[in-house]
């Protein structure tokens, strides 16, 4: 459902759990599905060997995806109009990530939302903003 | 990069959405999506990284044939000519920032090309991971009419040695 305009106010919010006790196997999901099968995300053996990390770490664009299935559910299916991110700290499995997008504008039928999500221990994991219209 | 067919497919969609952990039946359930506004099954907003499944040279999908950088018996495949183990990546470096701008947002059945050109180079410095050196790239995905449909911006950075997590 598509948001009203009426109805919406700056500083509204809206948040998601995004994941809970991030598995490996979703990371492998992830991977497969979007054709990104760098070796850091799910072979722990050269991410720790090679590449320096204690573990495999999801893709950002894992944490992005996941994001953007918060944004959708706010803002309706085929909504949005820019997603933009930067990715501040890596995500690990066991990580539970919550995403909030807020209102920072409502005018000419768009609205625009500053986007965040954090870890359980309060670490911003994706920070940015989407646009996105409305009725 | 070039793609010269990126096939919008909805089987690819289904894979897409479960690996993000979406349930929306937009993906999943073609009647049900013709009932939406959306008139069809669309692409969740970030589904057009996987054109890369459609980009023969992308580097970071084994292939047949080829050296891969990954572990078999000992931990990498080939042996890295820059050495001293950072960089992050395993030669890919890590994925800085992320922007799309959609004109409209792709549906089953659009066959989309994908042109890239680099954007801007900085580096900057940075207490957990040394210098950073970061590049952008800009993507543009057509229709089969030629007509733009997302303009992804992407950031991609090299660390001088693995970020620190303490």
């Amino acid at each position: 459902m598509a948001l009203k305009a009426a109805d919406l106010n700056v500083g509204d919010a809206h948040t998601e759990r995004l994941v809970e006790d991030l598995k490996r196997t979703q990371i492998v999901q992830y991977a497969g599905a979007s054709g990104d099968y760098n070796p850091v995300h799910t072979d722990e053996l050269f991410t720790k060997e090679v590449a320096g990390y204690p573990t495999v770490f999801a893709h950002g664009m894992l944490t992005m995806g996941m994001t953007g299935r918060m944004l959708t559910n706010y803002v309706g299916d085929g909504r949005l109009t820019e997603y933009g991110v930067r990715f501040t700290n890596q995500v690990w499995p066991g990580d539970t990530l919550d995403a909030t997008a807020t209102i920072t504008k409502v005018e000419d039928g768009l609205v625009d939302l500053d986007v965040t999500t954090v870890n359980q221990k309060g670490d911003v994991v994706l920070k940015g903003s989407a646009q996105a219209r409305v009725d | 990069m070039a793609i010269e067919k990126f096939p919008v497919e909805a089987g690819h969609i289904m894979m897409f959405a479960r690996s993000i952990g979406d349930d929306n039946q937009i993906y999943y359930d073609e009647d049900y999506a013709k009932s939406t506004e959306c008139e069809g099954v669309v692409a969740p907003p970030t589904f057009v990284q996987a054109s890369a499944q459609f980009d023969p040279d992308y580097f970071l999908r084994p292939k047949v044939g080829e050296p891969w950088f990954g572990s078999g018996g000992k931990p990498t495949g080939v042996v890295r000519e820059s050495g001293g183990g950072g960089g992050g990546g395993g030669g890919g470096g890590l994925h800085a920032e992320q922007r799309y701008v959609y004109h409209r947002h792709p549906r089953v059945g659009d066959v989309l090309t994908a042109t890239t050109r680099p954007g801007n180079k900085w580096e900057r410095q940075s207490r957990r991971a040394g210098t950073l050196k970061f590049s952008e790239t800009v993507t543009e995905y057509r229709d089969q009419n030629g007509e733009l449909v997302v303009t992804a911006t992407g950031v991609g950075v090299q660390t001088e040695r693995p970020v620190d997590q303490g």
